[in-house]
């Protein structure tokens, strides 16, 4: 069907934005107002934008909790790891195998617990008289059945609520074991607003419990570490393909595909690479506090994304023969993918999207769109902060409030003997005046057109709306809103499972994308959804041979 | 492999569930409210349970679940969460516009002591709840039972939630299906149609999680049972509730609240639970069986006759919902099918007595846990191997492990498209089962057999 045929043209941002509000109870109406955000020129400024705010009771929110940030988003990719979730049965069933998070056990030996899920399923008795006994046996049977290296816990609402002291068990164990790290996550579901709490929980954990406890030296050269890739798909083997044929070493993955070990010696790269800002950021700067390690942003969706952030890891090492080597990769992997690109081209040019996902995706996938000359025309994150949207400029002014709080913040100083910066400030001076930025994220609005919608936490209402207004080509967001939007007759896809597909990660997955998209906007099962009847209901014709 | 940490040998675990069978209480309490016209499902507590119980069910069933939620922080945690089911309640009606709430609690509220009568009822009283509009509960605490308490205690809900009983009988008969697919009620509906029957079905899901796709996205959908139905259902003959476990309580709350007598029967899953469920309905409403019926059970028996060779004697390691896994059981029995090892995730004896008996009769002593796991049920699978696994999803890496043709049944099934069009009880459902243990059987030789005895003819 010919897209420009539905394509709206009387509506202005204005009047959508205006449209999707006309509904709520006018408290609600002044709440969502804050978070949805008409991308305009305000001079030199990044518009304001509300988030990380409070999901609205009543409201069909596509947000998850604290829990599943924590355990499901940061733990759940990590294969030789027992996570024993502390509570009823639910949570950890349904953080049993539901991410798409794939993993490679194939090494002689390999460890492998993610297709295992572990739980102390508390029953009433245990709610009254309090589940640190049961917990306590858990971890026992754990360690006799398995003898893993660490063993995690985590918390669900309940034992939050009873007070059970989890750290205290975990404790006692780990001192009981001797040969297994045992460590407790407070990630109970209502801590936070979204899953982007439970993130937090994990990496502070991790860093704190884990992160520098092998001081080995790694083989390899130009290690890195990769901050914010959970493996979805296959995106961290693509990844690390592409690195290893540079001649980059990637020590370890936060956390896709990631072992123990991997964790453990984070601290031995030169230069951590953060692909999701908003799960990991914090975690780049307490590994350059604490260890001295740099940090850049990087992206590698979309294939020009992937070979400017190969660059940019080039030029912060500064080899030649580095350089050269990232120079030959792209120019060995661009043909095929430009190849790809103007077989699909004339079928997608001009298309329109919309994502709703996450707290990088949203903005990473824009540049595979932009690569098969499709708009996005509204995005905006699940569960990001405003520096997700404006940029890390504004950190220092962020509000701490109630929930915030809740979020255990911590101290990290230089290690007295292990802090090496990896470059004087006089090599990292020049480094920034060539432009290469440190530290630096400027966020999801300004990379947005102008006129477009960018809108914090959407909801099922809003999105419905979004997509009857604009009937965009294709929408992305997760499983939960998958089939209201194709009920509309609109494609979606998964971007935070990636539905079946993937990698779309790198220059293969960047075929892969290309390839999935036009089958989705090009699919003929949208033109099938009217009956020959139902459109030309009127009785008029008769056939020649009545 | 997958599972390579499984021992062989069972150990004794007394605090450490490994791969469940069984999940919580509010997904169930979520499903069966999908099966009222109009409804949207109310999960009082945090958003990330809601956020579950919506991904699982989606992905079960691959349609749109709507459900939402009273996003507690930890303010609502620990003062309560009355003012946010108030106003989420007042939200709710002005933007979706259901005619029905359907709220359940998750861990959280429970564990605060929420008082759900107290507050639904305050909601009312401020007048967030329109004229004509309903707001019905159940609790549902994830630390006692399963998925499947979930499900009965809002099937309960319903009945106490709508069912008036004005004194005169409506001459219909109520049947609570319990935890089917959309595609089983529907079949449930026609069965008692063809018997002549007016029947009030609660839940309903059919014509809502089984949907069509036309353009227009509903998010209250044709299908479902209507309120004037639940309403009615205090003044119907008789129930008949199909399980223990996910039907009886709601049947019975009618028969001592509402003097509708009621009879709890097992699923219709094979012949002689569908020659049950018939016999009933034909006592009941005082009809003959139609000779379709008829034709139907006989459609079923030649199928059994033409296929006895290749079932007799194949072991079969099963796990599920218990009614779903006693009646099956049953079924799988009486063609001659060994059931060796059975677990269900949800506790209560009464499962294990139920099976001692179904296989005892057929003269063997089956393996059977309630409350168990699947890491248990892999154990046993590996001291005594099987021809054949049926369960749901997660089974399939055992089913990979250990090289076993798997059948998927149950709750929940993700890697499979299809199954909520395709009945399973009945008459008809059993012939869609057997056809497709059938093909799994037969595939398994067909790729397993040397190349002198490969066969085109059986
Ligand atoms: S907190 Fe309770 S209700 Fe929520 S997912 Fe976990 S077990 Fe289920
Ligand atoms: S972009 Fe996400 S980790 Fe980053 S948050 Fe997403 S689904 Fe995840």
């Amino acid at each position: 069907m010919p897209s420009s045929a539905k394509k709206l043209v009387n509506w202005t941002p204005t009047d959508i934005k205006a449209d999707m509000l006309a509904k709520y109870p006018p408290k609600v109406a002044r709440k969502r107002a804050s978070q949805i955000l008409v991308n305009e020129a305000l001079g030199n400024e990044t518009p304001e934008i509300s988030a990380n705010v409070r999901t609205i009771p009543g409201i069909i929110t596509m947000r998850g909790c604290t829990y599943a940030g924590c355990k499901g988003v940061i733990l759940g990719p990590t294969r030789d790891i027992v996570n024993i979730t502390h509570g009823p049965i639910g949570c950890g069933f349904y953080s049993w195998l539901t991410r798409r998070n794939q993993t490679d056990a194939s090494a002689e030996g390999a460890e492998n617990f993610m297709p295992y899920c572990f739980s102390t399923d508390m029953q009433d008795q245990d709610i009254i008289f309090g589940g640190e006994k049961k917990l306590q046996a858990a971890i026992q049977e754990a360690y006799d059945l398995f003898h893993p290296k660490a063993i995690a816990i985590f918390a669900t609402c309940p034992v939050g609520l009873i007070g059970d002291d989890i750290h205290a068990v975990a404790r006692k164990m780990k001192a009981k074991f001797g040969d297994c790290n045992v460590f407790a996550f407070s990630c109970e579901g209502y801590k936070g607003v979204s899953q982007s709490a439970g993130h937090h929980i994990a990496n502070n954990k991790i860093f704190s419990e884990v992160v520098g406890e092998n001081d080995a030296e790694k083989p390899g050269e130009f290690k890195i570490n990769l901050l914010g890739e959970y493996n979805i798909g296959g995106d961290g083997f693509e990844i690390d393909r592409i690195l290893k044929k540079c001649g980059i070493t990637n020590i370890s993955t936060f956390s896709g595909n990631s072992t123990y070990d991997q964790f453990a010696s984070a601290h031995k790269a030169d230069l951590s690479a953060v692909m999701c800002h908003r799960s990991i950021n914090y975690v780049a700067d307490m590994l350059e506090t604490k260890f001295g390690i740099p940090w850049i942003k990087v992206n590698f969706i979309g294939a020009k994304s992937t070979a400017k952030s190969l660059r940019k890891i080039a030029e912060y090492f500064g080899d030649p023969g580095l350089t050269a080597r990232v120079e030959e990769v792209i120019a060995e992997e661009m043909p095929v993918v430009e190849e790809v690109i103007a077989e699909i081209r004339p079928r997608t040019e001009g298309k329109t999207a919309m994502l709703f996902v996450g707290g990088s995706r949203a903005h990473h996938y824009q540049d595979l769109f932009a690569e098969m000359g499709m708009k996005t025309l509204a995005a905006g994150y699940e569960f990001a902060h405003r520096d997700d949207y404006e940029g890390r400029h504004v950190i220092p002014n962020l509000k701490v409030d109630a929930d915030s709080r809740n979020i255990e913040e911590i101290e990290v100083k230089a290690d007295e003997q292990r802090y090496a910066p990896r470059k004087t400030s006089e090599e990292m001076a020049k480094l920034e005046a060539a432009g290469l930025k440190f530290k630096e994220y400027d966020g999801l609005i300004p990379d947005m057109d102008h006129q477009t919608l960018v809108i914090d936490d959407l909801n099922q209402y809003e999105a419905e709306k979004l997509v009857e207004i604009i009937k965009p080509d294709v929408f992305c967001a997760g499983i939960k809103e998958k089939f209201s939007i194709q009920k509309l007759g609109i494609p979606m896809k998964q971007l935070h499972s990636y539905d079946s597909g993937g990698p779309y990660a790198g220059f293969q997955g960047a075929v892969n994308f290309y390839h999935e998209i036009d089958r989705l906007v090009n699919s003929k099962v949208w033109s099938y959804m009217k009956a020959p009847w139902q459109e030309n209901p009127e009785l008029s014709a008769t056939y020649v041979w009545e | 492999m997958l599972l390579r940490h499984t021992p062989k040998e069972i150990k004794e675990r007394s605090a450490l569930a490994i791969n469940p069978a069984k999940t919580c209480q509010p997904i169930g309490a979520m499903y069966a409210a999908l099966g009222i016209h109009g409804c949207l499902p109310h999960s009082h507590g945090s958003q990330g349970c809601c956020a579950y119980h919506r991904s699982a069910l989606t992905r079960h069933y691959k349609e749109p679940v709507s459900a939402a939620t009273s996003s507690f922080t930890e303010g609502a945690s620990v003062f309560g969460g009355g003012a946010n089911l108030v106003s989420a309640i007042e939200n709710i009606f002005t933007v979706y516009e259901p005619d029905v709430i359907a709220v359940h609690t998750t861990c959280l509220s429970e564990t605060i002591g929420d008082d759900l009568p107290q507050m639904t009822d305050k909601a009312k009283k401020s007048g967030k709840v329109p004229e004509g509009k309903h707001v019905i509960y159940a609790n549902t605490p994830s630390y006692v039972g399963s998925h499947v308490t979930g499900f009965s205690n809002m099937v309960k809900g319903m009945a106490k939630g709508f069912a008036v009983n004005t004194g005169k009988k409506n001459g219909r008969v109520n049947i609570i299906p319990g935890w089917v697919e959309p595609s089983d009620m529907e079949e449930v509906r026609r069965m008692a149609t063809l018997m002549g029957l007016d029947i009030i079905l609660f839940p309903d899901t059919s014509g809502v999680l089984n949907g069509a796709l036309n353009g227009e996205y509903k998010m209250f959908p044709d299908g479902g049972t209507p309120v004037a139905d639940l309403v009615a259902s205090g003044d119907a003959i008789g129930t008949l509730a199909l399980g223990e476990w996910c039907s009886a309580d709601a049947a019975r709350w009618l028969d001592t609240q509402c003097k509708v007598p009621c009879t709890v029967l097992d699923m219709p899953f094979g012949l002689k639970a569908t020659d049950r469920f018939i016999d009933t309905l034909r006592k009941v409403a005082g009809v003959n069986v139609p000779d379709t019926i008829a034709f139907e059970r006989g459609q079923l028996v030649d199928l059994i006759s033409d296929m006895h060779q290749y079932f007799h004697g194949k072991k079969v390691a099963l796990v599920g919902d218990p009614d779903q896994v006693i009646a099956l059981t049953e079924f799988l029995a009486s063609i001659d099918m060994k059931p060796v090892h059975i677990v269900t995730g949800t506790p209560g004896n009464k499962f294990e007595k139920r099976i001692d008996e179904i296989t005892s009769e057929a003269g063997y002593k089956a393996n059977v846990k309630a409350g168990g796991d699947m890491f248990l049920l892999h154990q046993w699978i590996k001291n005594e191997p099987v021809d054949l696994i049926i369960g749901n999803t997660y089974c399939k890496y055992i089913a990979r492990d250990e090289d076993i043709p798997f059948l998927r049944f149950g709750f929940p099934i993700f890697d499979r498209v299809g199954h909520q069009y395709f009945p399973t009880v009945g008459y008809k459902g059993g012939l869609h089962m057997l056809t497709r243990i059938l093909d799994l059987i037969l595939t398994r030789t067909d790729r397993d057999e040397t190349e002198e005895k490969f066969e085109l003819v059986y």
